[in-house]
C-alpha cells in the first residue's frame, strides 16, 4: 500500500493499560458558550438558576453549532466572559455543583425514525467532533446523499499522538458501544461500508474488534502504519480507501465520511440514554504528572487546575491540551475540560531550541504528508509573497507540525503556514 | 498558576541539528581520510589538519570582523575543510590548503551569506581554483607507502592518468580492481579508497543524512554511459573505481546548499553530473571531469529546484482564464 509521509514518533502511550475511572467531581465547573467549530451559543441560565445534569444551557440558531449542556447539578454562580485558547470571547457560565448529579428530566432516548429525525437526535446531543477538531457532527452527517453520495464512513481510531490513550481506552473498554455507533451511522445515513482505521501500535483493539466484527461484512478493521500524522483526516481518507480529497473538497465528495471512534461510541450511549455530551473521557499524562496518570472520564467544564493537583504536577512549565504535536497550550489553569480535550497532558521539560540558518537539508519536504515545500513556504511568507504562496498551495497545510519536528535549524515551518493563510485573499463568497 | 509557557505547536522537535547532521559527514568521511593518511604518510595528514584549520579559523574570523553571529559550531567548516584536504594530493606546499581554505570559506561560502546560500560547493570550487591555479603542484601525485622505502616523496601517476602498458594481447593497467577498491594507487588523499568512500555514503544514507538518488543517478548513469561507448565492462569497472568520483557522488553532489531538494531534481544532478563527467573524461582534455561535472551542475541548481518542484497532494491545477 503507498502511504503518504510522515514522521516515526516516539509513541510515550504509558497509559495505555490504565483502565478509565471517574474523576472526582469538582466543587466548581466553568463552561464556556463555545466548544466547537462555528457560532458561540447564547447562554440560556442566569446567576441563581438551578441546573441539572444533562439540561441543556446554551443554544443558537446558527447552523454551524452544537448546544451545550450542564454537566454538573447544581446553581449557576455566575456568567462571565472567557477568553477562549483561540483568542475570542464568549460567554461561559459558572456552575456551583450540588455533589448530587441529579439527571435532568428533559434526559430520555430520543425517538430516532429517519434519517431527518437521527440528525436532529444527533444535533440535540451536542456532539462536536471529538478527536480534537470539533466539527459539529449534525453539519457532517447533513451531506447531502443526492449531490455527494456517501459509500464508506472511516472511524478515525489512529490515535497517532503521542501519550494518549483514550480512544485506545474507549475500544477495549466499550467495544460495543463502538460498534452500536457504527451501526446506528450507517444504518440512519445509508452508509454501506465501514472501515474503524488503528494503528498498529494498537494490536489489542485491532484483534479485539476484529474478533466482535467477523462477521459482520459491512464493517472491516484496518491497521494502519503507526506514523504521524495517520489521523490526520485527509491522511486517513487515504490510507483506508486510496482516495485523495482534492483542494477545497469536503470528504463527502470522494464518498467518505470520517468519525472519531470516540464520537461512534457518543452516539450509541446517547441513542439508549439520552444522556447529552456532558463527559470526557481523556488522558491525563506528561513528564509533570508525577502521579494518577491514567484515563479519565471528567465532566466538561472541570478546571485544569484540579487534574494538574490530582496528578501532582506542581507549576509545570508548559500545559497542553490535546497531544504535543498538535495541542493547544494552555495559558492559565483555570481554564476548563472541553468537549474536544481529549488530553491533559503537562510538562516540566521544555525544549529551548534556537533558529539557525536553513541548510536546504529538504527533511521538511521529505516529511510532509501533503507533499508541499515548507522551506519554500518560508521564504515566500517572509516576502509576503501571495502568488508564490498560491502556487505552492499553503492552503493544503493542515499544521500536522512534522515539518518543524523536523527541521534541524529549528525554523518555525508550521507556524508560518498558518500565519501565510492569511495573507491569501479571502475566498469570494458563494452564491 | 503562572509562568506556563505558551507556543505555537508542534511542542516537541526530533532533536535534529545542523551540527549532529555535520557530524554524521564527519564520520562518514574519516574512514576515507585515515586510509589515505596510512597509503600517503604524515604529509597527507598535515594536509588535512592545515585545511581543517584554516577553514574553521576563516569562518570564525568572517564572523568577527563582519559582526555577524558566530557559527563555527556548526561544523560545516570542519567539513569543508576535511573535504578540501580530501582532494588535495599529499604534495602539496603551505599555501596550497591556505589559499584553498581561504578561497572556500570566504569567497565561496560567506560573501554569499554562509551557510545554506552558497550557489556552489566550497571545497569543489576551492579545489577548481587550485587545479587552475597551480597545475603542477596540483597533479603531483604522492606514490602509496612511499615513506617506507624514501625519506623523499617518491610521485606516479592516477589511475586515470596512467600510461597502460601492451602486455601481448590487451592493454593493462599498472593498476589492480584491489588497487583501486583499497586505494594504493596514486591520487588525491581522500579520493583513491573507494571502498571507503563508499562505506561511509552508505552510513549517511542509512541515517537519511543523504538521499540515494544523487549517487545512484550518478554512478549508475555514468556506468551505463561507459559501458557503452567502450563496450567493456572492465573499463566501466575501471573508470567507476578512478578518479573522484566515489567521493563526488557520495559527498559532493550531495551537498545540501548547492544541489536540488526533490528527489525528482536530485536523480536529474545527478544524471547531469554523470553525462559531463563522462564527457570530460573520454573526450577532454582533462584526465579527471568529476569536479567540473558538479560545479556545473551546481550552477544549474536554481534552475532544476524551479523545475522539480512536489506535488501537493489534491492539488489542483490553476483554472485558465477563460479566453476573452
Amino acid at each position: 500500500m503507498k502511504k503518504l509521509n510522515g514522521v516515526h514518533l516516539s509513541h510515550d502511550k504509558r497509559t495505555q493499560d490504565c483502565a478509565t475511572a471517574n474523576f472526582p467531581l469538582p466543587k466548581q465547573v466553568i463552561v464556556p458558550m463555545s466548544q466547537s467549530m462555528g457560532a458561540p451559543c447564547n447562554c440560556l441560565v442566569k446567576a441563581g438558576d438551578t441546573v441539572f445534569v444533562g439540561q441543556k444551557i446554551g443554544d443558537t440558531d446558527a447552523f454551524m453549532s452544537v448546544p451545550i449542556h450542564s454537566p454538573v447539578s447544581g446553581t449557576v454562580n455566575a456568567v462571565t466572559d472567557y477568553l477562549l485558547p483561540g483568542g475570542n470571547t464568549c460567554k461561559a457560565a459558572v456552575i456551583d455543583t450540588d455533589g448530587e448529579q441529579t439527571p435532568d428530566e428533559s434526559v430520555k432516548a430520543p425517538v430516532i425514525t429517519d434519517r431527518k429525525s437521527f440528525i436532529a437526535a444527533i444535533r440535540e446531543s451536542g456532539l462536536a467532533g471529538l478527536g480534537g477538531a470539533g466539527f459539529p457532527a449534525h453539519v457532517k452527517m447533513g451531506f447531502d446523499p443526492s449531490k455527494t453520495p456517501i459509500d464508506t464512513l472511516v472511524i478515525n481510531a489512529a490515535e497517532c499522538e503521542p501519550y494518549i490513550t483514550s480512544d485506545y481506552r474507549q475500544m477495549v473498554e466499550a467495544p460495543d458501544d463502538v460498534l452500536d455507533g457504527i451501526a446506528l451511522v450507517q444504518k440512519w445515513l445509508k452508509i454501506p461500508n465501514c472501515k474503524i482505521c488503528i494503528e498498529s501500535n494498537k494490536p489489542e483493539a485491532i484483534a479485539l474488534l476484529k474478533q466482535k466484527t467477523a462477521d459482520n461484512n459491512a464493517v472491516e478493521v484496518v491497521t494502519l502504519p503507526s506514523t504521524y500524522p495517520q489521523g490526520a483526516e485527509k491522511v486517513i481518507i487515504f490510507s483506508a480507501t486510496g482516495r485523495i480529497v482534492e483542494e477545497g473538497e469536503l470528504p463527502a465528495n470522494q464518498g467518505v465520511m470520517v468519525m472519531n471512534v470516540s464520537s461512534a461510541a457518543f452516539v450509541s450511549t446517547y441513542c439508549r440514554t439520552g444522556m447529552p455530551l456532558v463527559a470526557k473521557r481523556l488522558t491525563l499524562d506528561g513528564d509533570a504528572v508525577t502521579k494518577n496518570n491514567g484515563n479519565y472520564i471528567v465532566p466538561i467544564g472541570t478546571r485544569l487546575s484540579e487534574l494538574l493537583e490530582f496528578g501532582g504536577a506542581e507549576n509545570p512549565k508548559k500545559v497542553l491540551y490535546g497531544g504535543p504535536m498538535m495541542g493547544f497550550p494552555v495559558y492559565d489553569t483555570d481554564q476548563p475540560v472541553l468537549k474536544t480535550t481529549n488530553a491533559v497532558l503537562a510538562f516540566n521539560t521544555v525544549k529551548e531550541e534556537k533558529e539557525s540558518a536553513c541548510i536546504r537539508c529538504g527533511n521538511c519536504i521529505k516529511v510532509c504528508p501533503m507533499n508541499l515545500m515548507p522551506n519554500l513556504l518560508l521564504r515566500a511568507y517572509k516576502e509576503k509573497d501571495v502568488a508564490a504562496l498560491q502556487e505552492l498551495k499553503v492552503s493544503l497545510c493542515m499544521n500536522c507540525g512534522c515539518c518543524s519536528y523536523i527541521c534541524p535549524a529549528h525554523k518555525p515551518l508550521a507556524e508560518s503556514n498558518q500565519l501565510a493563510k492569511g495573507l491569501l485573499p479571502r475566498p469570494a463568497p458563494k452564491k | 498558576m503562572t509562568g506556563l509557557r505558551v507556543s505555537p505547536s508542534p511542542h516537541r522537535s526530533a532533536g535534529l541539528t545542523t551540527q549532529k547532521i555535520m557530524l554524521m559527514v564527519i564520520i562518514a568521511l574519516l574512514p576515507a581520510a585515515i586510509m589515505g593518511c596510512v597509503y600517503f604518510g604524515v604529509k597527507a595528514a598535515l594536509v588535512l589538519i592545515q585545511t581543517i584549520i584554516y577553514c574553521v579559523a576563516f569562518e570564525a574570523l568572517f564572523a568577527v570582523v563582519t559582526k555577524k553571529p558566530q557559527t563555527v559550531s556548526d561544523l560545516s567548516a570542519v567539513v569543508t575543510g576535511l573535504l578540501l584536504g580530501m582532494n588535495l594530493p599529499a604534495t602539496v606546499p603551505f599555501y596550497v590548503p591556505l589559499i584553498g581554505s581561504f578561497f572556500a570559506i570566504v569567497i565561496v561560502k560567506q560573501l554569499f551569506g554562509g551557510i545554506g546560500q552558497n550557489f556552489a560547493n566550497p571545497a569543489i570550487a576551492a579545489r577548481i581554483v587550485l587545479m587552475v591555479s597551480f597545475s603542477s603542484q596540483m597533479t603531483n601525485w604522492a606514490v602509496p607507502f612511499w615513506y617506507k622505502n624514501s625519506a623523499d616523496v617518491v610521485t606516479g601517476a592516477t589511475p586515470l592518468a596512467a600510461s597502460w602498458f601492451d602486455n601481448g594481447s590487451a592493454m593493462v593497467s599498472p593498476f589492480t580492481f584491489k588497487d583501486m577498491l583499497l586505494g594504493t594507487t596514486g591520487g588525491c588523499i581522500g579520493e583513491t579508497c573507494a571502498l571507503a568512500l563508499i562505506i561511509g555514503g552508505i552510513f549517511l544514507i542509512i541515517m537519511g543524512v543523504i538521499s540515494p538518488a544523487t549517487p545512484i543517478a550518478f554512478i549508475g548513469v555514468f556506468g551505463v554511459l561507459t559501458l557503452c561507448y567502450t563496450g567493456s565492462l572492465t573499463m566501466t569497472v575501471y573508470q567507476l573505481l578512478a578518479g573522484g568520483l566515489m567521493i563526488g557522488a557520495f559527498f559532493m553532489a550531495t551537498d545540501y546548499a548547492t544541489t536540488p531538494l526533490t528527489t525528482k531534481g536530485k536523480v536529474v544532478f545527478g544524471a547531469g553530473c554523470a553525462i559531463i563527467t563522462f564527457v570530460i573524461r573520454q573526450f577532454g582534455s582533462f584526465p579527471e571531469g568529476v569536479s567540473f561535472s558538479i560545479l556545473l551542475m551546481n550552477l544549474l541548481t536554481p534552475y532544476i529546484d524551479k523545475l522539480c518542484k512536489t506535488k501537493p497532494l489534491g492539488a489542483k491545477k490553476p483554472v485558465k482564464e477563460a479566453a476573452k
